[in-house]
């Protein structure tokens, strides 16, 4: 038990944290595509994400809970030294979040300043998580490297979002708000193609335990799926978004899909990277563990709750399903 | 400035923000139950009005509430981050199982809830609307007996300086848990019911009502009538359990520095702590020792028991002296506003004006609520066990001055837009609301 638990609670922790930045990922991609929108595009965009979103961001406080509640003593290391970012993320994410609602709710004169406020909160939001990826991967230290590093994963997160958000918008859009999503994502897959490539790139140069884990056979030759299946969804992508913007109509998931395999690939690769440290280089999760008697009463809860949110979750985009409509807030 | 000190009033800033928005939908989302079953009953379409009109303002102050949330659930690290260490075998799960049984739960139907009405059955929305409803009832449950256990820890054994749990059952359950819980869902309805009669009587002196603003009115009127007189009792037996398990909160929210009997209560007083007595007194003789010891000659510990270990006593006193005061004027305004609609009657303009002035009351005594017990629980974070000193975080004074000044302006920026966002709702002219027949209605300019 006290060995398996804290790996339990590390793969619920990495998983947590994988569906919420494919599922708000797509939300703040919207949000930061909205300046690029119509007047009256706008509102179908915030429709196709009105629904989910709020269900979405939970999945952020489930991670940091399950941070919280498995591993108390990286809890507040973390946090601490996260502090700025995290501080400049919640408050990204405030002003996105109220904006759904100020922005119909305040009055039409207030609707440009909202609209504002949603996509700032968007990009602001997705930057400061940039950076806490960025920092977080380079163990928490000061210095040159690291900061460099997180201003590159600040920069570049943003970018796939906005990929994200492409393919949300095919698949939730028609007509010409679906073309124009077309046009983004080709603009908006290089610099994620080229952060991600600078990324796997700078990792181990960054880190050399890293290095060595990923470096060394016969390791190389059993991860090697990673880098390559990463690789093929990104020529994927490159060649979807090539064709007309019919064909892409026709392939809704494709884009979206493509983008979730790169998703999945890059928490793989960054959870091997990781393990079994919890803090790269300072402490494995095994020392920042709770107590067995509190994970264990925790997990009685997970199992229990876990299957009924996904569920409900699946409910809700069954119910939804299909092109947003001018569903209103008003 | 201390960084401890600006860790405090950060941390305060947003959970005195954060309370405001729980505060209003746990009692509203209970509210629009009713509204959504009356409909379905009466088919009326009054009901149905009133249900989407305030559904709107339901789900602008529930995404308040969700997003200064997350940032509580971040600031528990950022600014306490000994707490987790020392009590996270405790916080973790209670903050855990919220977030899996509750946060799910609200986020996903709540959904359903605002927009599937075309999508989805009339019995799938009802149970959605129940669910929201009964999400949010059951996230007060979990952060509420986390709270009670810090001021009242049970169920647990320290080793080593850290908190280890022995009985899930007693720290769930533990002594103060079940008062402050019913305590705060009363004090949740009261305020979502003179938030609804006060936006209500408001749209009627403004001539923009309808039948819903009347149905919506007497709803609301009638539950604060009957849970006011009732909170008061709850209150009473919430500060019997206090006065047992901590003493020294009790005698800062009388004031007592002195251990004696027969102790009177202090209706106005300033607290000086340098020299430890109170200026200028206005007492009710016996009074204090009648309340909380239900005996005229009862003994009440004072603070000078426990010199170096008590709350700051003004505030506490003043604080709990607005909550009482809020709370007596619940009873009588909601009373009186029962007698004046009873049958069906059409209330008096002064009865508007007064409803419309309470419209944020509940605020008020919520705030003054928490800052009793919060402010009441110093030193300590865990009651007698870890003190706050012990677990902030050392962050430099320029960057918890400069991250404390954002969440002001945001905050002072936020609080502005949702009250100018409600008024600009509450004045729209109720075009659909013209349905059904008009049992009356009023110009008050006219009629007065």
């Amino acid at each position: 038990m006290e060995f398996w638990l804290p790996i339990i609670y590390m793969a619920a922790m990495g998983l947590a944290l994988l569906i919420y930045v494919i599922l708000d990922g797509y939300d703040l991609g919207v949000g930061i595509l909205l300046p690029l929108a119509e007047e009256s595009e706008k509102d179908t965009m915030i429709a196709s994400i009105g629904p989910f979103w709020d269900a979405n961001e939970t999945w952020i406080v489930l991670g940091v809970g399950i941070l919280l509640i498995a591993f108390p003593l990286a809890h507040g290391i973390v946090l601490t030294h996260l502090y700025l970012p995290v501080t400049i993320m919640l408050m990204g994410l405030i002003l996105r979040g109220v904006a759904f609602d100020l922005r119909v709710k305040a009055g039409d004169h207030r609707r440009a300043l909202w609209n504002r406020a949603f996509f700032a909160g968007s990009l602001i939001s997705a930057m400061a998580q940039g950076w806490m990826l960025g920092a977080y991967v380079t163990g928490l230290r000061d210095g040159s490297t690291s900061v460099l590093f997180s201003v590159l994963i600040a920069l570049t997160l943003p970018a796939l979002y906005v990929v994200l958000g492409c393919g949300w918008l095919n698949m939730k859009t028609e007509g010409t708000l679906q073309r124009k999503s077309h046009l983004w994502g080709g603009r908006a897959i290089w610099p994620m193609g080229l952060g991600l490539g600078l990324i796997s790139i700078a990792t181990p140069l960054v880190s050399p335990a890293i290095a060595a884990k990923w470096f060394s056979l016969p390791n190389a030759l059993w991860l090697a799926p990673i880098p390559l299946v990463t690789l093929a969804s990104f020529v994927g992508i490159v060649l979807t978004l090539r064709t007309s913007s019919e064909q892409q109509a026709a392939q809704p998931w494709r884009v979206f899909g493509l983008t979730v395999l790169i998703c999945l690939m890059a928490s793989l690769g960054l959870a091997y990277s990781l393990f079994p440290h919890i803090i790269i280089g300072q402490m494995t999760i095994w020392e920042a563990s709770a107590s067995v008697s509190s994970l264990l009463f925790t997990l009685v809860g997970v199992a229990l709750t876990l299957p009924m949110i996904l569920a409900y979750t699946f409910v809700v985009y069954r119910i939804f399903h299909g092109k947003a409509t001018a569903l209103s807030y008003d | 400035m201390d960084p401890f000190v600006l860790a405090r009033i950060q941390f305060a800033t947003n959970i005195s923000f954060h309370i405001l928005f729980p505060a209003i939908t746990i009692g509203l989302a209970w509210m629009l139950l009713f509204f959504r079953i009356r409909f379905t009953q009466t088919g009326d379409k009054a009901w149905e009005y009133a249900y989407f009109f305030w559904v709107k303002i339901f789900a602008l102050t529930f995404a308040m509430g969700v997003v200064s949330g997350i940032t509580m659930s971040f600031q528990f690290g950022t600014n306490w981050p000994g707490f987790m260490e020392k009590a996270g075998n405790v916080a973790g799960p209670l903050l855990g199982y919220e977030v899996l049984s509750a946060f799910f739960l609200e986020a996903s139907f709540l959904g359903i809830m605002l927009f599937g009405k075309d999508r989805v059955s009339n019995r799938l929305h009802l149970l959605s609307t129940f669910l929201v409803a009964f999400g949010t009832t059951l996230s007060a449950f979990w952060i509420l007996s986390l709270n009670s256990w810090m001021q009242t820890p049970a169920g647990i054994q320290m080793v080593d300086g850290v908190v280890m749990v022995e009985d899930w059952w007693a720290v769930i359950f533990n002594p103060s848990f079940p008062y402050r819980f019913f305590h705060m869902l009363i004090a949740s309805f009261l305020t979502a019911a003179f938030l609804i009669s006060g936006v209500s009587a408001w749209r009627a002196r403004s001539g923009v009502d309808g039948p819903a603003t009347w149905k919506v009115m007497r709803a609301g009127v009638g539950v604060a009538a009957i849970l006011a007189p009732l909170q008061i009792f709850i209150g009473d037996l919430h500060g019997l359990n206090t006065l047992e398990h901590q003493p020294a909160k009790v005698a800062a929210m009388e004031a007592v520095w002195e251990t004696e009997s027969a102790v009177p209560f202090n209706l106005i007083a300033f607290p000086d702590e340098q020299a430890r007595e109170n200026r200028l007194a206005i007492q009710i003789p016996y009074a204090a020792s009648l309340i909380l010891t239900h005996d005229p000659q009862g003994e009440v510990q004072g603070l000078n028991e426990f010199a170096g270990e008590h709350p700051p006593v003004a505030m506490v006193f003043w604080s709990f002296r607005v909550m009482l005061a809020i709370g007596g004027l619940m009873v009588l305004v909601s009373w009186w506003a029962s007698w004046q609609l009873r049958g069906g009657r059409e209330p008096h303009r002064a009865l508007l004006l007064t409803l419309s002035a309470m419209t944020f009351s509940g605020w008020i005594a919520v705030l003054a609520g928490w800052y009793v017990t919060e402010i009441g629980r110093q030193p300590w974070i865990v009651q007698d066990l870890i003190s706050v000193q012990e677990v902030v975080a050392d962050h430099a004074s320029a960057t918890m001055t400069g991250t404390l000044l954002g969440y002001v302006l945001l905050y002072a920026f936020l609080l502005v837009s949702y009250i100018g966002a409600m008024r600009h709702m509450a004045t729209k002219p109720a075009a659909s609301q013209a349905l059904g027949p008009v049992t009356f209605t009023t110009q008050p300019s006219a009629q007065h």
